[in-house]
């Protein structure tokens, strides 16, 4: 089917010109609602308050889903809430990184509020058409397509019956449906948001945004992956979300001192230019640089976490990766980005699933691919860790809770948890790699094992337990997730603040609150729980604040200038750090400092563990890990480090390990590493200035100015 | 046998060691480093001959990344 007929099965549903509106210093300061069982759309204005407070990006999600959701709303209710809100800084050009997107909604596996936080083309020209958020509630009867079209300023939604429901066609197809013509040029106007079949069967659904490659011609996907948001964007019957913008300007935002961030943008182009070949290569290799890396100091997931290294990793090294990218291509997800580390592999030939044969872009792998479907499930061969990459884009999952899943399925399956019987056949060993393509084909089928896996850590281990009567302490153990999030692959065994950084995060596991392994496993720079505390205070803040402006993270601290290393604080990267406040002021017009920078994602994240706690979590009892997040298991895990361990129980514990068997040497290691975990949520929550229970102080909520009178309202019932 | 400290961790020395022998040791891979000898920081250009004496504090400061 053409496009032209593909379009002329639409069936319009609603039809709302709108008043334009031109950025003013990076705000509309009106927001996009729609409701999709009444068909409704309005232009709600942002209260100063909200702007104040809750700045744009995740905060302004934030407040949307608080207000327009019950405290026990259901991810599958009508009244759940898919939020997307760029912040004040997206969409100018000039500095790296300024694209992003943050998605906020009720996620389907943690039951409580997921953020993701995704680059494309569509937050700019959702900005660009006049709107600093868009809202979307309840569920269509039947598949619809939104459109945004800020050339004409209407917003629409219609019925959508024929277009493909896997991304990497269905963008192509409305790229193509809502471009003035088929000129490179208009092409790039266009963005699409959308999923995939998998996101109709699994919790693990994901969004892809997308943007048009000029040079490629075609388009390319970005992912807003964590927390099943695609399920939830699936469960309401959306198809997709376009926004058509008349184009990108010098000047988009109306920014209040252009100069400045030309300056800012001129320096750094000059660090990627001459440091990032001697430094991460993010250029050639985007973040699949890490791979070899974290083999060697033995961060590498390797089955299911048990191991931090393994003997195949040359064959997924970072130079491998650099092989396949395309080199000397404009890599950058947004305009203006000079780290350009979206790479692609051009021309790859898909070899199973409904697209066999095919010849495809792929967008990645990212480290967090490469990792979570290649070593994590014992999958060492690049190209099928490409293929899986491929599929899960389309299909709409996350790698990386597809990753995490299907090493806790094989290792279920290898300690006879699980048989033959209840796969379905599929034998899920590590390594396995064409039971783990059959996995998400059945994932996008929606049958036989797949349906289970797709569930989640979380969800297989209650529907082992309730079916085979798996043990579920074992489980416990095994099973890596927190607050019912997959965990994202770096191995934290051996940092104690990592593992803080992942099980005390507001959504779950994701290391974008803090990666902290370096400076704690290696440089032994914060030893003490206090020092450990004030790391696991400012980094979460501090990257909050990327969620609150639409900015993406790498730039800050994946280059680092030259003179890094003779600054006060080398972890901060303070000259970068000088670059944000610079650049937000220049922005918004306003004059705030770092500290207040910090204050400002403090209000943020202390909102969001409210918002937790209003719905019945974010206590500390939701921040446990599982215990192979911070120590061996099993006595294999002990055996394959015994020297070393050995040695810890001796130095550490202060317990001679000689003439112990292994596995009470692995109860004396797992009873001290327990207590540490335990001392340092004391000390963390004591520094963020919380309860023992992890429950924000209201007078702590006074001083940053986040004593809003719902807020205490929550919080007085658990001082 | 000698030794010297690497980030808090004591490891053996040997006769002529230089920084470049303690990465490899380490298995330090990780582009983005600051050395520092006895307090002094090692240009990466003199990494391959800079010598470390026995009973010597190294510091290899790993400048964050990931994530």
């Amino acid at each position: 089917m053409n496009i032209s007929e593909l379009k002329s099965k639409h069936k319009p549903l609603k039809q709302m010109p709108y008043e334009p509106k031109e950025l003013y210093r990076g705000y509309t300061d009106r927001t996009l609602y729609i409701n999709l069982d009444t068909n409704d759309v309005k232009i709600k204005p942002v209260p100063a308050q909200m702007k104040e407070k809750f700045i744009g990006g995740k905060g302004y999600g934030l407040r949307l889903l608080w207000d327009g959701t019950r405290p026990d709303t259901k991810w599958n209710d009508n009244d759940n809430e898919i939020i997307i809100a760029p912040g004040p800084i997206c969409g100018i050009t000039q500095y790296a990184g300024a694209g992003k997107s943050l998605v906020v909604a009720i996620s389907p596996t943690t039951d409580i509020v997921i953020d993701s936080n995704v680059g494309g083309f569509f937050g700019p020209f959702l900005k660009f058409s006049g709107f600093d958020a868009l809202e979307l509630q309840g569920k269509a009867k039947n598949d619809v397509i939104i459109v945004i079209d800020g050339t004409k300023n209407t917003v629409s939604i219609e019925e959508a019956p024929a277009e493909e429901i896997d991304s990497h066609i269905l963008a192509e197809q409305l790229t193509e449906m809502y471009s003035d013509s088929t000129d490179p040029r208009d092409m790039k106007n266009v963005s699409v948001i959308s999923a995939g079949h998998a996101a109709e069967h699994t919790m693990i659904g994901m969004l892809n945004f997308s943007w048009f490659d000029i040079k490629r011609k075609k388009c390319r996907l970005k992912q807003a992956g964590r927390g099943g948001i695609g399920t939830v964007f699936r469960n309401k019957k959306i198809k997709a979300v376009v926004v058509k913008s008349a184009g990108v300007t010098q000047d988009p935002n109306h920014v209040a001192d252009m100069e400045a961030i030309k300056e800012r943008g001129a320096r750094f182009a000059r660090e990627m230019k001459e440091l990032d070949p001697h430094q991460c290569r993010m250029k050639q290799e985007g973040t699949a640089h890490l791979v070899n890396i974290m083999n060697d100091y033995n961060l590498l997931p390797t089955h299911n976490f048990k191991f931090g290294s393994h003997k195949d990793a040359d064959n997924i090294h970072s130079r491998v990766w650099n092989s396949k990218f395309t080199q000397g291509m404009n890599d950058g997800c947004w305009i203006g980005c000079t780290m350009n580390c979206a790479k692609a592999v051009d021309n790859f030939v898909l070899k199973s699933g409904p697209y066999k044969g095919q010849s495809v872009i792929v967008d990645g792998p990212e480290y967090e691919t490469a990792a979570g479907v290649g070593s994590n499930m014992g999958i060492f061969n690049a190209d099928t860790i490409i293929e899986l990459n491929f599929y899960c884009d389309t299909y709409g999952i996350d790698t990386i809770s597809f990753g995490t899943m299907t090493a806790f399925a094989m290792e279920c399956y290898e300690k006879g948890i699980i048989t033959k019987e209840h796969t379905g056949g599929l034998e899920l060993r590590f390594g396995n790699e064409d039971a783990a393509l059959e996995l998400i084909h059945q994932m996008g089928r929606g049958e036989g094992f797949g349906k289970i896996a797709g569930l989640g850590v979380r969800g297989m281990k209650k529907y082992f337990a309730e079916h085979y009567g798996a043990d579920m302490g074992f489980m416990n153990d095994i099973g890596m997730e927190n607050k019912g999030l997959e965990y994202s692959q770096y191995v934290s065994k051996e940092s104690l603040a990592q593992q803080g950084g992942y099980a005390m995060t507001n959504k779950g596991p994701q290391h974008d609150e803090a990666w902290l392994i370096f400076m704690d496993m290696v440089n032994n720079h914060i030893p003490t729980f206090e020092n450990k505390a004030e790391a696991l205070h400012y980094f979460p803040m501090f990257r909050t604040w990327f969620g609150l402006m639409g900015l993406c993270k790498l730039p800050w601290n994946d280059v680092e200038p030259e003179n890094n290393a003779q600054t006060d604080e080398p972890a901060k990267v303070p000259e970068h750090v000088d670059n944000y406040v610079t650049i937000y002021n220049a922005v918004t017009g306003s004059n705030i400092n770092k500290q207040e920078m910090i204050r400002q994602s403090e209000r943020v994240y202390n909102f969001q563990r409210t918002f937790n706690i209003r719905r019945g979590y974010g206590l500390r009892k939701h921040d446990a890990q599982p215990y192979r997040a911070a120590g061996p298991v099993t006595v294999e895990e002990y055996k394959s480090l015994e020297e070393f361990y050995d040695k810890k129980m001796k130095e550490d514990i202060g317990v001679d390990p000689a003439g112990k068997t292994v596995d009470e040497k692995v109860a004396i290691t797992r009873k001290y590493r327990e207590n540490r975990y335990e001392q340092l949520l004391d000390a963390v929550y004591e520094r963020r200035g919380w309860t023992k229970n992890g429950v924000p102080k209201i007078d702590y909520m006074k001083k940053i100015g986040m004593d809003l009178p719902e807020v205490i309202e929550i919080l007085s019932k658990h001082q | 046998m000698g030794k010297i400290t690497v980030n808090g961790h004591e490891i053996d020395w040997n006769d002529n060691m230089t920084v470049r022998n303690v990465l490899d040791r380490m298995k330090y891979s990780f582009r983005m480093l600051v050395i520092k000898v006895n307090g002094t920081i090692v240009k990466r250009e003199d990494w391959e001959t800079f010598p470390v004496p026995e009973g010597a504090d190294v510091k290899v400061i790993h400048l964050m990344s990931g994530g």
